[in-house]
């Protein structure tokens, strides 16, 4: 078992303390919302796409440390990649925080590696992508992590 | 710290915590606090024997067969329900109704007492500290047969507003169902007053009981409620286990709620003769070895005694809410006047989640959540709450370390 410290690390409560990117694009190219029934969390993720590519995130939500620090480090991960390139990033995290895939050369979503020690926290962990990748791929729906 | 816990003659809570197998787990390293005991309690050394005895020398069909074992299962599945008779006080064991927990009950009276003759238009009343489960089976009505539901307000402190309640009693009200009391704040609901106001009109009452039968002691004819339903494991008692009490006319009068076998007398692809009470409720083979674990857990209740067991539960919450008001920037949710069991509070820049994790780390186990209350939690405009709920077996040391374990969060936090 992971000590806690490896779960709620300085730069996750750096981000839950301070989120980046956070509020909504008036005009986005595209939005999803996302919602974790068992904690109450909501998110919103608005993107705003240059060709492939994207611009410009920002995403508006309520919750725990975990949920709120992997939206500030995901907006800032993927702003300015490619579709193909969030998309491959996206299977790298979810491999990660679902203990099935390793931490390494993920940079600052390394320290997403203890949640995979969480099982019920890896919704928490994965909800802001989930809704980002929503939104990518222009689903209409509410996303829900139940 | 501990001197009121000792003080209360004739209750021991070492030796009752010696009754618990579980309560001498270790987790992640430190001794077990379990503090989730609304949502389910622990279970003691009688129950469990129950359980074992039944499977192991007892386990038969009941009501049918003509050989020993089914025999001997049968009359240990009736003597537990003699056994609930007797726990509320039922005139008769024919009232008792076994479910699979109070959800399953509340949905019974739904099914075969409300739904039958129902109008569009007719109300049920309800207040808003209700678990979901005594709201959603109304509002499945509601969208099939048009019934409307009425909802009573609460105050700041988590209180029934009583003249609000009063005025949403219409004659077009056909149930009231009132939890007794709140999962999610602890408050113990004036039912009694509600009672009169409905008798005044002759209107039926059900009562929610699943958080109150192991804090409060229940008469349901001193009560004179119509029905009162509860669950098991909230009491000490195997889960996928419950009771509807209800009064024998009612019953009576009411359809089955489901067909199958126990609950005929007699079939032809004609026509189906129903069964007595309470078998007309028993549809299919039930949860036998639920049902003896129940009586057992009774037993057990009742020897340690339900006055006994509030008097100290309401010595730790005292303790408990003392101690956790003390932690900086924890707020209690739920400050009724009268409370039983539970501690819903928030601690300022902290997710509960968060709260729930770090806590599971000291070996604290404590739910975080909506509690199956989402209604509660918008009133007191909150996602989410922590909530400590007793047991008769914790300690004012427990609640102690939960308070230790809530400044280690806000330490993390404020870092």
């Amino acid at each position: 078992m992971h000590e806690l410290g490896d779960l709620y690390q300085e730069i996750i409560l750096d981000h839950y303390k301070k989120p980046r990117n956070a509020g909504l694009i008036e005009q986005p190219t595209c939005s999803a919302q996302g919602d974790n029934p068992l904690c109450g969390d909501k998110i919103a993720v608005t993107l705003k796409m240059k060709g492939d590519a994207v611009e410009d995130i920002r995403w508006k939500g309520a919750g725990c440390a975990i949920s709120t620090a992997s939206a500030s480090l995901m907006s800032e991960a993927i702003k300015g990649k490619s579709k193909a390139e969030i998309t491959a990033l996206f299977d790298r995290f979810h491999a990660m925080v679902t203990g099935k895939g390793p931490s390494e050369g993920l940079e600052k979503l390394e320290v997403f590696s203890g949640v995979s020690e969480y099982p019920v926290r890896v919704k928490c962990a994965s909800l802001a992508w989930h809704t980002m990748k929503a939104a990518l791929e222009g689903q209409k729906d509410v996303i829900s992590t139940e | 710290m501990t001197t009121a816990v000792q003080s209360r003659p004739g209750f021991d809570v070492r030796k009752v915590r010696e009754d618990f197998p579980i309560l001498k787990t270790q987790v992640h390293g430190k001794p077990l606090v379990y503090l989730d005991n609304a949502a389910t309690t622990q279970k003691p050394r009688p129950v469990i024997d129950a359980i074992l005895r039944y499977y192991e020398g007892q386990n038969s069909n009941i009501h049918r067969g003509v050989h020993h074992l089914s025999e001997v299962a049968t009359r240990a599945y009736e003597t537990a329900r003699v056994k609930v008779q007797r726990f509320l006080n039922a005139a008769d064991p024919r009232e008792i109704i076994f479910t699979r927990g109070a959800t399953e009950s509340i949905n019974l009276v739904a099914h075969s007492f409300v739904r039958p003759g129902l109008k569009a238009g007719d109300e049920v009343l309800i207040t808003h500290m209700e678990h979901h489960s005594n709201i959603v089976p109304w509002q499945l009505l509601r969208d099939e047969k048009g019934l409307v539901l009425k909802v009573a307000p609460i105050d700041d402190r988590g209180d029934l507003i009583l003249e609000e309640f009063e005025k949403l009693i219409s004659p077009r009200t056909k149930l009231i169902a009132v939890t007794h009391v709140s999962n999610a704040l602890g408050t113990v609901v004036p039912v009694k007053k509600i009672i009169a106001m409905a008798r005044a009109r002759s209107i039926p009452v059900l009562l929610d009981g699943a958080q109150a039968v192991p804090h409060v002691a229940v008469d349901v004819r001193e009560l004179d409620c119509d029905f009162y339903a509860f669950s098991g494991h909230k009491l000490y008692c195997p889960t996928g286990i419950g009771v509807l009490y209800g009064k024998t006319a009612l019953l009576e009068a009411m359809p089955p709620y489901q067909g199958g076998g126990d609950m005929i007398l007699s079939v032809t692809f004609e026509k189906t003769k129903f069964n007595h009470l309470p078998y007309k409720f028993e549809a299919g083979t039930p949860h036998i070895e639920g049902v003896i674990g129940l009586g057992a857990g009774l037993d057990y209740v009742t020897s340690i005694g339900l006055g006994a067991i509030a008097a100290h539960e309401h010595d730790v919450l005292e303790h408990g809410t003392k101690v956790l008001t003390a932690v900086p920037g924890l707020r209690i949710i739920g400050t009724a006047r009268e409370k039983a069991g539970v501690l819903s509070f928030d601690l300022e820049g902290v997710h509960p989640h968060d709260i729930g994790t770090i806590l599971d780390q000291e070996g604290i186990a404590i739910r975080t959540g909506h509690h199956c209350a989402q209604p509660v939690m918008d009133r007191f405009n909150v996602p989410a709450t922590a909530r400590a709920s007793l047991a008769m077996y914790n300690t004012n040391e427990e609640l102690d370390a939960l308070a230790a374990g809530l400044r280690k969060v806000a330490e993390v936090f404020r870092a």
